[in-house]
């Protein structure tokens, strides 16, 4: 079956570099991972920078659906909507220890 | 600031360093590293330092937070923000009789100026380094010290100034916050949503966001508390610390103040404190992570009256965790019963009137204290009081009766008397 759910994902700055300078992406896809990996079938470089060997988010990466972070949901695995937008978010640590 | 005749920038402030991955980037309203989100963090010459930095010359500094100013991320002197920090440490017997803590002490930081939390700390810091970035407009996310304390120093500095918080804050941190004339938004969200949404406005906007992208500056601050300990034992370290903790970053940095006054030979390298963390049971992510075991910090969902510590998703949960273990501390989480008992108690013993995460902290130094968890160390032990209890009078309200009215005869008083204080002791 194939999926006609249309997704916005907002890509911040610091990640920009890996999606040719492109800050909104519109892409098609049933969840947060589908929809991430069909950015990375246009930006190859995106899926490196996010995920750690290609599975899990960077630690320091927080995704959110319409606002609502995905770890309260089925992480990677939430499903989405037509229409939803997704915004990735670096954390905002401050850290220390030299 | 005489005593510092040098006008180059100093060199270690061109970069920042990626805590995670070591990557250097350029200095600026940055705050995560390009190649792995890690978070970055100023490096300081201590090498250097050693030596020339001693307690003589602090000494003969104006007693403000700027006293440190060699271990603060400033590229000249301090533009704004005078006589912040330096508050009292004081003895706390009557406190630590009663919970069974022996040389125990109070880190008073509810008498700050000026907006009478820790918050004016790392604010007075991020507004100086936001004027050495040329910025004009700043802001923050907050649970309200950090809107006191940004709006307060913003309107000194003349800044411009976006306060963002959740809707439903106490009506006193909003009047609080909007007297200073900056503009205040409120969210409909908790602070969580707060926080993700200035992530992204800071990412929008040319401001500086001072727990966003000026967060490598602003959090330095927060080693002053550590600092001033020091100092006002005469150079001993504590042999515990209890510090309430939101996003984590005051325990971690306490934990880094600390390791650089071992550093500079300011105090034993050989004895660092045991940091204890403590949080409302309500919003417990850190202490949840520490009793488990684990090392990722995952969010929860706040329901605490402490709002001030009522961050479901601590930005430095996984180094406030690190801090805590390797310093041999441990931690605490105390329910709302508990926090309101915590602020009788040192408000009742110590004349002391905090708001709740004092009440957080208090409590968690009773609970640590019960399990034995301060015995087997010897120093003072310090509670970390955060925040003035003026600030939330509404949790106490409920708690304490206003009193009976009299007539103004002195009959009266003498039938008052004669019934005693009638506080039931």
């Amino acid at each position: 079956m194939t999926t006609t759910t249309k997704v916005k994902v907002r890509v911040p700055t610091p990640l920009s570099s890996a999606t040719g300078g492109e800050r909104q992406i519109e892409v098609t896809g049933s969840t947060v991972r589908e929809v991430l990996q069909a950015v990375g079938e246009i930006h190859p470089e995106f899926l490196d920078r996010i995920l750690v060997d290609g599975g899990e988010l960077r630690e320091f990466l927080n995704i959110f659906v319409n606002g609502s972070d995905v770890r309260f949901e089925e992480k990677l695995d939430t499903r989405v909507q037509d229409g939803d937008e997704i915004s990735i978010v670096p954390s905002i640590a401050g850290g220390a220890i030299p | 600031m005489s005593d510092e005749t040098s006008t180059a920038p100093p060199k270690h402030l061109e970069t920042l360093h990626c805590r995670i991955c070591g990557t250097e980037v350029a200095a600026g309203p940055v705050h995560v590293c390009e190649m792995c989100f890690g978070p970055l963090e100023v490096h300081y010459p201590l090498e250097a330092l050693r030596g020339r930095l001693t307690w003589e010359v602090i000494r003969g500094r104006p007693t403000d937070l700027w006293r440190y100013r060699e271990l603060l991320p400033l590229e000249g002197g301090p533009t704004l923000a005078r006589g912040v920090g330096w508050t009292p440490l004081l003895p706390a017997p009557r406190l630590g009789a009663e919970l069974g803590i022996d040389d125990l002490w109070v880190k008073a930081d509810l008498s700050n100026h000026p907006t009478q939390s820790f918050k004016d700390r790392v604010v007075a810091v991020a507004l100086n380094r936001a004027r050495e970035f040329g910025l004009e407009d700043v802001g923050c996310a907050s649970t309200g010290n950090l809107a006191n304390a940004v709006a307060a120093q913003a309107a000194a500095g003349g800044f411009r100034a976006w306060i963002f918080i959740p809707k439903d804050l106490e009506p006193e941190k909003i009047i609080a916050t909007a007297v200073h004339g900056v503009r205040v938004v409120r969210v409909n969200g908790v602070y969580d949503d707060v926080n993700r949404l200035c992530a992204e406005v800071a990412d929008r906007f040319p401001w500086g966001i001072v727990n966003v992208n000026l967060r490598a500056y602003y959090s330095e601050g927060s080693k002053t508390v550590a600092f001033e300990m020091a100092e006002q034992l005469d150079g001993a370290v504590p042999a515990n610390i209890v510090v309430p903790m939101a996003g984590g970053s005051l325990i971690t940095k306490i934990g880094k103040g600390f390791r650089e006054l071992g550093a500079l030979g300011l105090v034993d390298p050989g004895r660092q404190p045991r940091l204890f963390g403590a949080q409302a049971s309500g919003c417990a992510p850190i202490i949840g992570a520490l009793e488990r075991g684990e090392k990722r910090v995952e969010p929860v969902r706040p329901d605490t009256i402490a709002r001030s510590l009522a961050i479901g998703n601590p930005a430095d949960g996984p180094f406030a965790l690190q801090a805590i273990r390797e310093s041999g501390g441990w931690g605490a989480g105390v329910s709302d019963d508990e926090i309101r008992e915590g602020i009788r108690l040192l408000a009742t013993l110590e004349g002391i009137f905090t708001e709740t995460a004092g009440g957080v902290t208090v409590a968690a130094a009773a609970r640590l204290a019960a399990e034995g968890r301060f015995k087997d160390s010897e120093g003072a032990t310090v509670l970390c009081i955060t925040g003035n209890g003026l600030k939330t009078p509404e949790v106490a309200r409920s708690t304490y009766e206003l009193g009976e009215v009299i007539e103004p005869r002195l009959q009266e008083v003498e039938r008052l008397a004669e019934a005693g204080l009638g506080l039931g002791a």
